[in-house]
């Protein structure tokens, strides 16, 4: 069974302003529940990741249980369930990038920052991972910082993008 | 500006105009006017028949007939009927959708609005795979100028009808790109498939009835209805009618976005249109459709890019995305690049996939290794018998076809990997 929501509305672990965007994000779904993926994304838009403790918050907020809200956190790679750098760096090293140095890239980048994929930079700024296909096939290498597509990448530019991030 | 190079069709044609993505210049190059005619003049069973007639096959991986999916949406429901736009564009390869969002937004919307029509659905929604930040927000933004300006909303241009669209962004899994995983995770949960029956059409997004297109697909309808089924019919082959924006990558000298009529030969797109292999090395062999088609040899590249040509060959049309590859590259190389793919991306709700992956992917890494044994190969080809056709979705064919391919065409490769206990390849691209 699911829970009735309790009395008053559930606290949300965010600010006014994104619990506004949720709600907007509710009313355009037939079910409540429709709006998880988006209510997700903009709560780690703020808070950096969705630990237990929000799952919890955010699926009381959409009338669910804490596990269909921790298991989507789970299944989707967009989503962290920890705390990561200020920065997520993803080279694509699907096929078309591969056939075009991507993993080669991928190397010189971890010698580079000195971390492996999947770990972050002692100065907690950067998060490197590979990422699967990224829709950039003919712009190979590329790599994804945050919510921006670097293409037509070699070792040196990529370097002057990561050190302009802060 | 489109960055690469691109041959134009009539769905690119304005592509490297900055004011084609904006309303009025949408507008002016006589847009919204096919759903004008639809919606002002034709039943919306008319316009489902026309779309039919012209033979549109769905553009994002399977080729099914658009009209006919139209037609299976149930007249008599007093459920609200919903689309689905599929722009969760995953398949390696594939890059088409994002620039049609990036390009040409309205063209696509025009296409949901003529779709909604004819299938009498209130409102629409568009899945844009979560890592596509800049292409969903250019569909965002379309969608708010054009229902501002009564394109869609509770009155779209003056008719009465109504229709909505609302932009869902994904979080990075491509089994979403299967309908019903997405309807899933449309719904808020893990996006894995469903079992079918029921189809969408019956029950489908929040369980009313639903059709989901491609991008691509939408993005066809304005010019079908607008010129007619027999211009549209002008391109392409009689059983493939109309182009498709292939998108060609790997080992060529010009990646890039070709719109072309369906049916032209594979070598033409390589050689001419991307320009050939760099270094006049020899191209070994070509992906025609994305990663989960099944390859072919350099020695058939005369094959016409249609279904039924395809098909001839035992492979597919796919999503258009065609990876070329030289001779240097190593094909076991490929192949774990591939099942690395399937297997980090399976679902897991049946065991022959989620087992199978692993087991192929695995088997793979030990001979590119060099430590592959005699009877791997045939461990190989079982295991891809086993998952095909076993599954709830076509997810782990896809797993199964493109290494069931490159043993069908390279198997040289294969056994040469385990006989001499190391890659003969030195000059291949890295792992």
């Amino acid at each position: 069974m699911v829970s009735e929501p309790t009395a008053g509305a559930p606290e949300l672990p965010v600010s006014a302003e994104t619990r506004a965007r949720i709600d907007a994000e509710i009313a355009k779904y037939p079910a409540r529940r429709g709006a998880l993926l988006p209510a997700l994304h903009w709560v780690q838009a703020e808070l950096g990741c969705i630990s237990a403790e929000t799952a919890r918050a955010v699926a009381d907020y959409l009338r669910i249980r804490p596990i269909e809200v921790m298991e989507v956190v789970s299944f989707y790679n967009m989503f962290y369930d920890r705390p990561q750098g200020r920065h997520h760096v993803y080279v694509c090293t699907n096929l078309p990038c591969s056939l075009r140095g991507a993993r080669t890239l991928m190397k010189q980048l971890e010698a580079r920052l000195g971390i492996e994929s999947g770990e972050t930079t002692p100065d907690g700024r950067i998060t490197l991972g590979h990422e699967e296909c990224l829709g950039a096939c003919a712009y190979a290498p590329m790599m994804r910082v945050d919510e921006t597509y670097h293409e037509d990448l070699d070792l040196e530019k990529a370097m002057a993008v990561l050190e302009e991030l802060e | 500006m489109l960055t690469v190079p691109y041959v134009t069709g009539y769905l690119t044609e304005h592509f490297g105009d900055d004011a084609f993505r904006t309303l009025d210049g949408y507008l002016a190059r006589g847009g919204y006017e096919a759903a004008r005619k639809a919606l002002t003049s034709m039943s919306p069973e008319q316009v489902t028949e026309m779309v039919k007639d012209a033979g549109l096959q769905g553009r994002g991986g399977a080729g099914f007939s658009a009209g006919l999916k139209w037609s299976f949406m149930p007249k008599d429901s007093d459920k609200p009927k919903y689309l689905v736009c599929n722009a969760d564009e995953s398949e390696p390869g594939s890059f088409k959708d994002r620039i049609l969002m990036e390009r040409g937004p309205h063209q696509m919307l025009e296409g949901i609005l003529i779709a909604a029509w004819a299938t009498g659905a209130e409102k629409t929604f568009v899945y844009v795979r979560g890592e596509y930040a800049y292409p969903a927000h250019c569909v965002q933004q379309a969608i708010d100028e054009a229902t501002e300006r009564g394109f869609f909303g509770s009155n779209v241009m003056g008719t009465g009808f109504r229709h909505e669209v609302v932009l869902m962004r994904g979080a990075g899994a491509y089994i979403c790109g299967e309908e019903t995983g997405l309807l899933e995770s449309l719904e808020g949960r893990k996006g894995q498939p469903r079992k079918k029956p029921p189809f969408p059409a019956q029950y489908g997004a929040f369980g009313m009835p639903t059709t989901v297109n491609n991008v691509e697909t939408f993005s066809h309808v304005p010019h079908i209805v607008g010129k007619g089924v027999e211009w549209f019919r002008g391109f392409g082959t009689e059983k493939s009618p109309g182009t498709t924006v292939f998108g060609v990558s790997g080992h060529v000298v010009r990646p890039g976005l070709y719109e072309l009529p369906l049916g032209t030969p594979l070598a033409e797109l390589v050689h001419e249109h991307a320009g050939g292999v760099p270094g006049g090395r020899k191209v070994k062999g070509v992906i025609p459709g994305g990663m989960s088609m099944p390859i072919l040899p350099g020695s058939m590249l005369d094959v016409p890019m249609a279904n039924e040509f395809l098909r001839e060959r035992q492979t597919m049309l796919g999503t258009g995305g065609v990876m070329v590859m030289d001779e240097t590259t190593c094909m076991v190389r490929v192949g774990c690049v591939i099942s690395f793919f399937f297997r980090d991306e399976s679902c897991g709700q049946c065991t022959q996939c989620r087992e199978g992956t692993g087991w192929m992917h695995r088997i793979l890494q030990r001979i590119e290794r060099g430590a592959g044994e005699e009877g791997d190969l045939a461990v190989l080809l079982d295991v891809a018998g086993k998952m095909e056709g076993q599954t709830i979705c076509a997810f782990a064919d896809a797993a199964a076809w493109p290494v069931q391919g490159l043993l069908r065409h390279f198997r040289d490769d294969f056994e040469a990997h385990v006989r001499h206990g190391k890659c003969p390849f030195p000059e291949s691209f890295e792992l």
